[in-house]
């Protein structure tokens, strides 16, 4: 085992891949010469030429679509996006393509491409670069998502991404990049989307936690069992299409109780599909309404006292959870709002 | 005149060039090409009006001899891309009539499974590389598959693997030629592609279909700079132009593209300066131009225009124009025959080719009890 950076894992993964299969190219906005705005491609140029590591022009939805062209056609492109929100741009090449071209064209053609890109608040970059929008891609069908919280899923789950012939997005987190983790390097098996990671198991409370919230719910768990007594079981679950909702069942037929936690604003999230899929797979399994914990409804905001407060923290998560257990909970814990979806619910 | 010769020259009326002539026979499949399209596209407008196709219906009369013309340019190995007005395209490359209105029919023999409709038609096995329902959204995808082409082709150089694909370049010098409206020239991506194909030498060769109207707002008021050919001049793309109402024309300027973007790896730009002679969709009442303007275009309809020159020329007998005809009307009536009689797709083929299953992707969600992953 070797203990790296979340960023060093993927990269390691890209290096791989790239030395596995002659048709991985890689391209995007200064991940050539600059080394990537997160440094997840820095000396892949060096290593891999001017061919194979492109960068390109401020051009998303161009880069994108350049993507699935030469993906049509054989190659394997990994796309980098700066942030999620620049895929805005590229929403049209996205879904009017990458994700349709296989269905609407017949099966004739494949689109094995990657998009990667990281997410996320914390670094008080504002309302335009530090959303978390993997809802958005979960709700089309020809995607794959993925939204790694470990340098080991980061590293198994981006070779397992290149190597699908689906188009994928890649869902890494800003917060992350510098995150230590263990790495076994003589395993170069790549994941298999689709199978959750349990963190941590407990039988009192199921915590999902999606993307960089995954860590932070698996830290609210030793709190409540620390203070509370509470055995809380977190689960990863890695990949939001596929999604192993079986491990999720399971855990919910165990503990009879749910939270989902999410950066993302509320309306619409992961935490409202997957509350929706529990109630009707698992109704009977519940004692407790499924409990979202959620981004706030707000753009994200650049001062740095509120945007603290504009995204969950393990506080929310502990309350959450005691309050599904049917515990009452201090409101407005460490002095932040109950939760951040609470004052959403005005409107 | 100097239709063809890339830039520095200003805007001029496309006209006739007097381009030479190719083989008697050769000239005759071009005709019998255009008269299909022609055939298909009066059929497919009635099989609308009798409710046997649905949504929209882009009928690509009036430029045949554009379609045509630049078809017949490209090699077999190379790439076609194409808009929503995409029959045409699907039938000069050699997709059976048959399978183009079994996908108009939304059956399941289409050359998208029913899955496409009029604005998606793709034939993978001739490289034809799809039509594209979003104005513009095409260009990228050509730059793409150009970049692919290149790739290979720089691998093999260096003597690395060829890799196995089902469409996939063969590493030999394909250009992809891209084609989209006039309209499609005030997208994003239409600066953004043709930077990108200039900055890394892309072999693809973009053409806008000039037909005058971006659906119907006309050219003038809805492009700054009406002279299109120069609209990739500042980013680095060289334009020329041709008549697109003029197979000749057409031929020989998209073939000269092609030889030169084959040989110096460089995008090129055309416009094909041409008419459609139906609304833009079949819903269309055209207030937004004159009956005389689409009388005016219609006396230079390329396929009676090309007719009267072969025949002038001795290329064509009024027997073969006839034949040519009466055969481009029976392929069509087999392929309304054959649409007709074709199923619809299967209601339990509805989640089929969502995604390419293997051992990630088993099957894909349906929102019921029962849960298949």
């Amino acid at each position: 085992m070797t203990e790296m950076r979340y960023r060093d894992a993927l990269k390691l993964a890209l290096r791989e891949e790239m030395a596995h299969d002659e048709n991985v190219i890689l391209m995007g906005e200064d991940i050539g010469v600059f080394g990537g705005a997160f440094k997840v491609t820095s000396g892949l140029l060096e290593e891999f030429g001017e061919r194979r590591v492109r960068d390109t022009p401020i051009s998303e939805n161009t880069i994108v679509g350049v993507g699935v062209g030469a993906a049509m056609v054989g190659l394997r492109p990994v796309v980098e996006l700066m942030t999620v929100n620049f895929a805005l741009l590229a929403f049209d090449q996205i879904v009017n393509h990458a994700a349709h071209i296989h269905y609407m064209f017949g099966g004739q053609a494949r689109v094995p491409m990657v998009v990667r890109m990281p997410q996320g608040a914390g670094h008080q970059l504002g309302p335009t670069h530090s959303h978390s929008f993997e809802s958005m891609f979960l709700g089309v069908p020809g995607l794959l998502v993925a939204v790694p919280s470990t340098p080991a899923d980061a590293r198994g789950l981006l070779k397992a991404a290149i190597r699908d012939e689906n188009p994928v997005i890649f869902i890494e987190h800003e917060s992350l990049y510098g995150v230590r983790g263990e790495v076994d390097e003589d395993d170069e098996q790549p994941l298999v989307f689709g199978r959750a990671r349990i963190v941590r198991s407990g039988g009192d409370v199921t915590i999902v936690g999606v993307s960089r919230m995954a860590l932070t719910a698996e830290r609210a768990a030793e709190e409540l069992a620390g203070t509370h007594g509470v055995e809380a079981e977190v689960i990863d679950p890695r990949t939001l299409r596929p999604l192993d909702l079986d491990t999720i069942l399971e855990s919910v037929a165990k503990t009879n109780r749910c939270v989902i936690v999410e950066e993302g604003w509320p309306h619409g999230g992961v935490g409202a599909n997957l509350a929706a899929l529990i109630s009707e797979q698992a109704f009977d399994d519940l004692d407790a309404p499924v409990m979202r914990v959620s981004g706030a409804d707000v753009p994200m905001p650049y001062s740095k006292p509120l945007e603290e407060i504009a995204f969950p923290h393990e506080p929310q998560i502990v309350q959450a959870a005691l309050s599904v257990m049917g515990r009452e909970a201090p409101a407005g814990l460490n002095g932040r709002p109950a939760t951040p979806q609470a004052s959403e619910a005005r409107i | 005149m100097s239709l063809g010769r890339p830039n520095g020259w200003a805007s001029e009326p496309a006209g006739p060039t007097g381009a030479a002539l190719p083989a008697p026979g050769t000239a005759r499949e071009w005709l019998a090409a255009m008269v299909l399209i022609r055939r298909f596209e009066e059929r497919a407008g009635e099989m609308y009006a009798r409710a046997k196709i649905g949504g929209f219906l882009h009928l690509s009369i009036g430029e045949e001899a554009t379609i045509v013309g630049s078809e017949r340019a490209l090699r077999d190995s190379d790439y076609l891309v194409s808009t929503y007005r995409s029959h045409g395209d699907a039938l000069a490359r050699g997709t059976p009539p048959e399978q183009v209105m079994a996908e108009l029919f939304g059956k399941r023999d289409g050359c998208s499974k029913g899955h496409g409709g009029s604005m998606h038609m793709f034939d993978a096995s001739r490289r034809f590389m799809g039509g594209y329902g979003i104005v513009g959204g095409n260009l990228p995808i050509a730059a793409g598959i150009a970049l692919a082409c290149d790739q290979r082709r720089g691998a093999q150089d260096a003597g690395g693997p060829d890799a196995a694909s089902a469409i996939g370049g063969d590493g030999q010098d394909e250009v992809t030629l891209c084609t989209f409206g006039d309209g499609a020239s005030n997208q994003g991506t239409f600066g953004e592609t043709l930077n990108l194909a200039a900055l890394w030498r892309l072999p693809v060769v973009f053409m806008v279909v000039n037909n005058q109207f971006g659906m119907g707002t006309s050219l003038s008021r809805h492009s700054a700079v009406t002279d299109l050919q120069r609209k990739g001049e500042s980013l680095g793309v060289p334009g020329m132009r041709c008549d697109g109402m003029d197979i000749l024309d057409t031929h020989r300027v998209v073939s000269e593209a092609l030889a030169r973007v084959r040989e110096e790896r460089r995008p090129l730009l055309i416009e094909a300066v041409t008419y459609r002679f139906r609304g833009h969709s079949m819903a269309d009442p055209e207030d937004y131009r004159t009956k005389e303007e689409v009388a005016q275009w219609r006396e230079r309809d390329p396929i009676p225009a090309f007719c009267d020159l072969l025949e002038r020329e001795g290329a064509l007998t009024k027997e073969q124009r006839e034949q040519i005809d009466q055969g481009a009307l029976r392929q069509v009536e087999e392929a309304v025959e054959f649409a007709e009689s074709s199923p619809f797709p299967d209601p339990d083929t509805l989640y089929e080719d969502v995604y390419v299953l293997d051992e990630q992707v088993h099957g894909h969600y349906h929102w019921s009890p029962k849960v298949v992953r």
